[in-house]
């Protein structure tokens, strides 16, 4: 008895707040924009420190063959990788450029680090339409 | 259309046709001015970039770039009269480095001629350079042709003071894309060294100046850049035959301006991708270049190599030894004074993996 009024009061709150964000959800401001910016940036600062440092066990770091991360082409993934035998995302990719060139082991395709350089790798490329499956 | 064989026609084919027969001989003698010259065979081995890590390693892939190149070089037939060794032998400038670099060029059967980079220079800012290799800047003659080698890589005083430890100041020159870099300078010292250099050559003479970074201004934001290069090119103007030979950019680059050209070297090391892949700037590559082709990093050793040079009445045939592609040569047209690819220069010859985005 007591257990289904505390469910009944639970339901009646969800509703309340539930009615209440559809109301508003999508009126965010400039200001909300700024700081949605601002964390977005400070993960590309973080990912153009990790890209410009030793990731793997040797000390070479990706920027020595990606000046501004020039040549990674972000904006073809997902696309076939004729060695990898199949169609892999960008983050295959880097995975790929820290075992091999850097000598080093893979991030978790949820590291933090991971989303980093995705984050600094297409902030570079902002602008380029998107083609995926592109050579 | 067939055309008439007319007096004219016929006297200026028999003019020509004589000619042809007496081609080597009288080529020669108008290519090579007044001196005595004679066709000869150099190589061109460049940015090995050799990393160390901690005491006896270094990494792997950098130095089977160079030991490949000093091996291949060992094989040439016809030898080489010489190769030069075109800067960035080393990474950060370290003296291990630097004599792992010398250990492994050492196996080389022919003599070496030394050009600095940037890498090699500032850590300790040459000396160690000047005392296992030589001076950074000099001169000598070869078979009626007058190199001049160029330590082109110096920059401005400011700069190079603002650092706290030499190792700061050299991972901020070794970084490519350094918002706090610094543009190269050749220096008025030295600018006036070569002028006094040149005076004793004549303007027939063939000319050929290597420095590692280019002569003339690419891309800034990545330091394909010498700050007074007008000031050099200058000093060449009055040569009827200029070439420039330089490393520095990772990748097939090649430029006509005025008398002057100019030819990249290979990496044996890594490529880099051509100033058109960074979108946030324009693109400075000039319009002469057919690029290489785009590196696929699944292959160690692809867009990487080093370059045969043969001297031919006074200009440079330049073959690109690539080891995961193609050769590729370059040669100068007479005709339209400047230089080819042979294979791929008309748009129309050129392959997918050539266009650079």
């Amino acid at each position: 008895m007591v257990k289904s009024l505390r469910n009944l009061i639970a339901l009646v709150v969800f509703l309340t707040v539930a009615a209440s964000a559809t109301l508003f959800a999508d009126e965010f401001s400039k200001k909300d924009v700024e700081k949605w910016n601002k964390e977005f940036m400070t993960v590309v600062n973080q990912g153009e420190k990790l890209f410009h440092s030793a990731l793997g066990t040797n000390t070479v770091s990706c920027d020595m063959c990606h000046p501004n991360a020039a040549n990674t082409h972000p904006e073809t993934y997902p696309k076939f990788q004729k060695q990898i035998g199949k169609v892999v995302a960008l983050r295959d990719m880097i995975n790929w450029c820290i075992q091999n060139p850097l000598e080093g082991e893979p991030l978790k395709l949820d590291d933090p680090k991971m989303i980093a350089l995705e984050a600094y790798i297409t902030w570079e490329r902002k602008g380029k339409p998107l083609e995926p499956g592109r050579h | 259309m067939k055309k008439k064989m007319t007096r004219r026609r016929f006297l200026k084919r028999t003019a020509v046709a004589a000619a042809a027969a007496s081609l080597p001989l009288s080529v020669v003698e108008f290519s090579w001015g007044s001196g005595s010259g004679k066709n000869f065979t150099f190589a061109y081995i460049s940015d090995s970039h050799l990393t160390h890590i901690k005491g006896t390693k270094f990494v792997r892939n950098f130095d089977q770039g160079l030991k490949k190149a000093v091996t291949e070089c060992n094989f040439m037939s016809p030898k080489p009269d010489f190769v030069v060794y075109g800067g960035d032998l080393a990474q950060l400038g370290k003296r291990e480095e630097l004599d792992h670099g010398l250990e492994i060029i050492s196996r080389l059967r022919h003599p070496v001629k030394w050009v600095i980079g940037e890498h090699d220079y500032y850590l300790d800012l040459g000396r160690y350079w000047q005392e296992k290799m030589g001076k950074l800047n000099y001169s000598f003659d070869h078979k009626g042709v007058h190199f001049v080698v160029l330590n082109s890589i110096l920059t401005y005083e400011p700069w190079i003071k603002q650092w706290k430890t030499p190792q700061e100041r050299m991972a901020n020159m070794a970084r490519l894309d350094n918002p706090k870099g610094s543009p190269f300078i050749v220096g008025d010292l030295q600018i006036e060294w070569m002028k006094l250099d040149l005076a004793k050559v004549s303007k027939d003479t063939p000319v050929v100046v290597m420095s590692h970074s280019p002569l003339y201004k690419i891309f800034k934001p990545w330091n394909f850049w010498t700050d007074d290069a007008e000031k050099v090119q200058n000093v060449l103007k009055h040569f009827n035959n200029v070439t420039v030979l330089h490393g520095h950019v990772h990748q097939i680059m090649y430029n006509q301006i005025g008398n002057i050209t100019f030819e990249a070297m290979m990496s044996t090391s890594w490529p880099w991708p051509y100033p058109v892949s960074y979108i946030k700037k324009p693109n400075q590559v000039p319009k002469l270049t057919v690029m290489m082709n785009r590196a696929d990093p699944f292959h160690e050793r692809d867009a990487t190599g080093w370059s045969i040079l043969d001297m031919e009445n006074g200009r440079v045939t330049n073959h690109y030894k690539l080891w995961e592609n193609k050769d590729r040569i370059l040669k100068y047209d007479d005709k339209l004074g400047y230089p080819v690819d042979t294979e791929y220069q008309a748009p129309a010859s050129r392959i997918p993996p050539q266009d650079h985005y």
